[in-house]
């Protein structure tokens, strides 16, 4: 980008930049606020985020383009997002305290941070500095070549340096944030064991849970399987819904099953679970329509089965000739 | 308008920066209140490198927005392993040197 550059002429930005700066600069001083005063941390990362945003339109327009595009790469989409990370990670409801725990340190922090604006606003203003002479001259090959060449010729150790700590701060992150096992990995046959002793001593269930929706009328999971046997089996519904109370019934699913249910179980009652188990009557499944293709009682296929099968033989025909 | 006016901008949001770390107790705002303070003064490095004309302000803002990054990367995995231990993300719940 490239501004008509006054400021060594004049020693004043020119008219466009003024302006950007007094409307962009109130905005950002309120953002900033909004970390001294957000109650929640969200708030208050997202007040940050609109700083650095605008600390980057005043880089760009004060001819350090690659260092603004870096602040809204760098900073606005890595350094911010891991703090949002963070936050999620921490929970977001994890609110700041009211409480002072040092009495009257809003106070006296207040006031400290009043001095300090106070005394560098002073320095910066009462300063004899030299006429400001503008980076025309120094970003004659654009911004970015500029900075390259002093860091790859005068910096060039540091940028070493830098890669190091980079390096070191990847690691010592991973370091940090590892989780300790407490207790050995408990391995294929721990598990298997620890299920059998569970089933002995309190009768525990050996295999794993059915999915829900197994042999029901409904593929939700928030509705339970039927085992076997045709009786619901509650477990199979995912423990979070069951501790929330948003589990349903099969009644509310499918009343006609819950009926047939009730009935069979009623009728069953008294044999002391001996009972017979009918076909299922599924599609597909022997039990009470004639599976497809077989020959009935009559000697004759079924007709719609018949003529499908004449019209696939036929295409069939025409394709070999 | 000169150029002072940048470095007065710079100094309220070092200031506010400032007072953000003193005064919060999540310490992830504190941590944000040290990048405020960090990018304050890269806007005064980036302005005094305009003002005097050469670019090493510009690679001096460069080096501590990189220290920045490795910084809140290790101030953010102590904020997590302690949270992890002591499920809390406040200043004042850690407090084992105490007394």
């Amino acid at each position: 980008m490239m501004l008509p550059m006054s400021l060594a002429e004049t020693g004043t930005v020119s008219a466009g930049e003024e302006v950007f700066f007094w409307v962009v600069a109130p905005l950002a001083v309120l953002a900033a606020l909004g970390l001294l005063f957000a109650r929640k941390a969200v708030y208050a990362a997202m007040c940050v985020v609109f700083v650095m945003i605008s600390l980057a339109g005043f880089y760009i327009v004060q001819e350090a383009l690659f260092l603004g595009v870096a602040q809204i790469v760098v900073y606005t989409g890595a350094i911010m997002m891991l703090f949002l990370f963070v936050l999620m990670l921490v929970g977001v409801d994890a609110s700041d305290s009211v409480v002072e725990t040092l009495k009257g340190q809003r106070w006296i922090g207040a006031l400290a941070g009043a001095g300090l604006i106070a005394l560098v606003a002073a320095v910066a203003m009462r300063a004899s500095m030299p006429a400001p002479r503008g980076l025309a001259e120094a970003n004659a090959d654009t911004n970015p070549v500029g900075v390259a060449r002093l860091l790859f010729s005068d910096y060039v150790l540091v940028v070493e340096v830098a890669g190091v700590l980079l390096v070191t701060a990847a690691v010592g992150a991973v370091v940090l944030t590892r989780a300790e096992r407490l207790r050995p990995k408990p391995t294929q046959k721990d598990v298997a064991d620890a299920k059998m002793a569970a089933f002995a001593a309190e009768g525990a269930r050996i295999r794993g849970l059915p999915a829900p929706g197994v042999y029901a009328r409904h593929n939700a999971a928030d509705v339970p399987a039927l085992g076997a046997d045709g009786r619901p089996i509650d477990e199979s519904v995912p423990r979070v819904l069951r501790i929330r109370g948003q589990q349903r019934s099969i009644a509310s699913v499918s009343p006609e099953l819950a009926a047939q249910l009730a009935a069979s179980t009623s009728s069953h009652a008294g044999d002391g679970g001996a009972r017979s188990v009918t076909q299922s009557g599924q599609p597909g499944m022997p039990g009470t329509e004639p599976a497809p293709g077989t020959v009935t009682v009559d000697g004759e296929r079924p007709t719609s089965q018949s003529t499908e099968d004449t019209g696939t033989k036929r295409a069939e025909q025409e394709e070999q000739q | 308008m000169s150029l002072v006016n940048y470095l007065v901008l710079s100094g309220i949001l070092f200031s506010i920066g400032a007072v953000a770390v003193l005064l919060r107790r999540n310490s992830i705002i504190a941590l944000m209140g040290v990048e405020l303070m960090l990018n304050a003064a890269n806007l005064m490095l980036i302005t005094f490198a305009r003002w005097h004309g050469n670019l090493h302000g510009e690679v001096f803002a460069f080096f501590v927005m990189l220290v920045a990054a490795a910084e809140v990367v290790i101030g953010l995995a102590i904020v997590v392993s302690i949270f992890r231990t002591r499920r809390s993300a406040s200043i004042d719940d850690v407090n084992l040197l105490k007394n």
